[in-house]
């Protein structure tokens, strides 16, 4: 999961690193579709004139700004996070020197922000690499194809996630319902300050590391889908329902839209453990995808 | 739309409330964590911070030539700086702080005391803030890295609400306490 960062000639690989810069700069300027569509529709349910109706628009003046212009739709272009899916026998070390070739050149162009900081000197390496920066989370499945799917999470967003454990004597217990009441207290306390109206990744279970992943990877999941397992669908059109009644509104200004969707996940867990882990994902939700052909050029784009 | 110009003075401050939407024009000022940690760690601030507005806000910076081009510039989450703001409004007499998600109670009562406003901008919206920026003129403490160096931006009609006033109002403390007790009637 952790870029090695080689200084690299990329020359052997031109085709699959032109795909992956593309790729960068995709997901940080253009907000994907069915996003883009949650937000606009949400314009209409916030009162005219209101500070929420004003933010909406702003937000959506902001979507075709950056897509026009091809720069950041944020100034903060957040964790890098790379899901590739690979052909048994592929090279994924030589994709993720790559990709982190790829992640420089996108800094130098200004696609990226320079994010990525040691965590005791507080020097910053400028060009998003070193320990942990990007991220890469490798799979193998038996398609002949690379797929690469892009998160950038920003840090606004992320300092809001949260994790319960269940039993808790505010929350109550270890059922959806417990579990429900645990995932409205991660949006009170977000409030605002996750660059609301939010969309939520939740994994039910798992060990506190592995909840919180897969939480983000419900994230990958398209805004319109439907849970397939009828009970989570239901929790998660609940979950939106009440948040939207909660009154905190786009950017914590009051008013009707707080949350565009949430995406429930399950991972089993121990008998002594029951997490609830919660992705607070902003607005700004950026997260693009590629099928990748043989050559390493881009075949089809995702989302 | 209240016009603003930066420096700004203590009236024109302490005329504005809750709700009010600003457009403000001339210099900002970019700081945060770093800048507020080094501050309130007792380092003098390199430009004169009197009257003038602080913005919570990591930019991407590209060099083009010789001269910083501003490429995307949207606000930070303002809380991170809810140790030190009060401090540095007091010790330098700055009048207003632009960034998201809203601030403390002591940030509040800095408001107050010192006649200062918080101004909320529309977090994630790195295009429509930075068209408003037609310059940058500088930076300092570019050791910090880029986006937590003090950048000397000009803007023209760089718009925000104000969400924390100089009278002890708080669109943040009100927006918590109404989503709490909504939520709790709809507890599960």
């Amino acid at each position: 999961m952790t870029a090695t960062a080689p200084l690299r000639d990329v020359s052997a690989d031109p085709a699959l690193f032109q795909t992956l810069l593309e790729l960068i700069r995709r997901t940080s300027t253009q907000l994907p579709d069915d996003v883009v569509r949650a937000v606009t529709s949400a314009r209409k349910d916030e009162a005219a004139g209101s500070n929420a109706e004003v933010a909406l628009n702003v937000i959506g003046c902001n979507i075709g700004l950056a897509r026009e212009s091809s720069l950041p739709l944020c100034q903060d272009t957040g964790t890098i996070l790379f899901y590739v899916h690979t052909p048994v026998a592929y090279d994924q070390i030589e994709f993720e020197e790559v990709a982190t070739e790829a992640v420089r050149r996108a800094t130098k162009l200004g696609y990226l922000r320079q994010n990525s900081v040691d965590s005791v000197t507080g020097k910053n390496t400028g060009d998003n690499t070193g320990p942990g920066s990007p991220v890469f989370h490798f799979h193998q499945w038996r398609e002949p194809h690379v797929e690469v799917k892009l998160m950038l999470k920003g840090g606004g967003c992320e300092n809001m996630n949260a994790q319960y454990s269940l039993p808790h004597p505010d929350f109550g217990g270890r059922d959806l319902k417990g579990v429900e009441n645990a995932i409205l207290d991660c949006i009170l306390q977000a409030q605002g300050q996750g660059c609301g109206p939010g969309i939520l990744g939740v994994c039910i279970g798992g060990d506190r590391g592995s909840g919180y992943g897969y939480a983000k990877e419900q994230l990958l999941r398209t805004m319109e889908d439907t849970n397939s397992e009828p009970a989570l669908a239901d929790l998660e059109q609940r979950i939106v329902e009440k948040a939207n009644q909660s009154g905190i509104g786009p950017m914590g200004f009051g008013g009707k839209t707080t949350l565009l969707a949430c995406k429930i996940g399950t991972q089993n867990r121990l008998p002594a453990s029951f997490f609830v882990s919660v992705a607070y994902m902003c607005w700004a939700y950026r997260r693009r995808g590629v099928v990748v052909g043989a050559e390493g050029e881009a075949r089809e784009w995702l989302y | 739309m209240i016009k603003l110009e930066t420096p700004l003075t203590e009236q024109s401050v302490r005329d504005l409330h809750v709700g009010d939407t600003v457009t403000i024009t001339g210099r900002l000022y970019t700081g945060r964590d770093s800048v507020h940690h080094r501050i309130h760690e007792g380092t003098k601030p390199p430009v004169d911070l009197k009257g003038q507005i602080i913005y919570h806000c990591g930019p991407v910076m590209v060099k083009e030539g010789d001269q910083w081009v501003c490429k995307a510039a949207g606000p930070t989450t303002s809380s991170r700086e809810e140790p030190y703001q009060f401090e540095v409004m007091r010790d330098y007499g700055i009048r207003g702080v632009i960034g998201k998600g809203g601030m403390g109670e002591k940030t509040l009562n800095a408001c107050r005391e010192y006649g200062a406003v918080y101004l909320h901008a529309i977090g994630g919206a790195a295009q429509v803030c930075a068209a408003s920026i037609k310059r940058v003129d500088g930076v300092d403490w570019m050791d910090l890295g880029s986006p937590e160096a003090i950048w000397h931006l000009w803007v023209e009609d760089f718009m925000a609400i104000v969400t924390m006033d100089a009278h002890g109002q708080s669109l943040h403390k009100n927006v918590f306490e109404e989503s709490r007790t909504r939520l709790a009637a709809l507890k599960a």
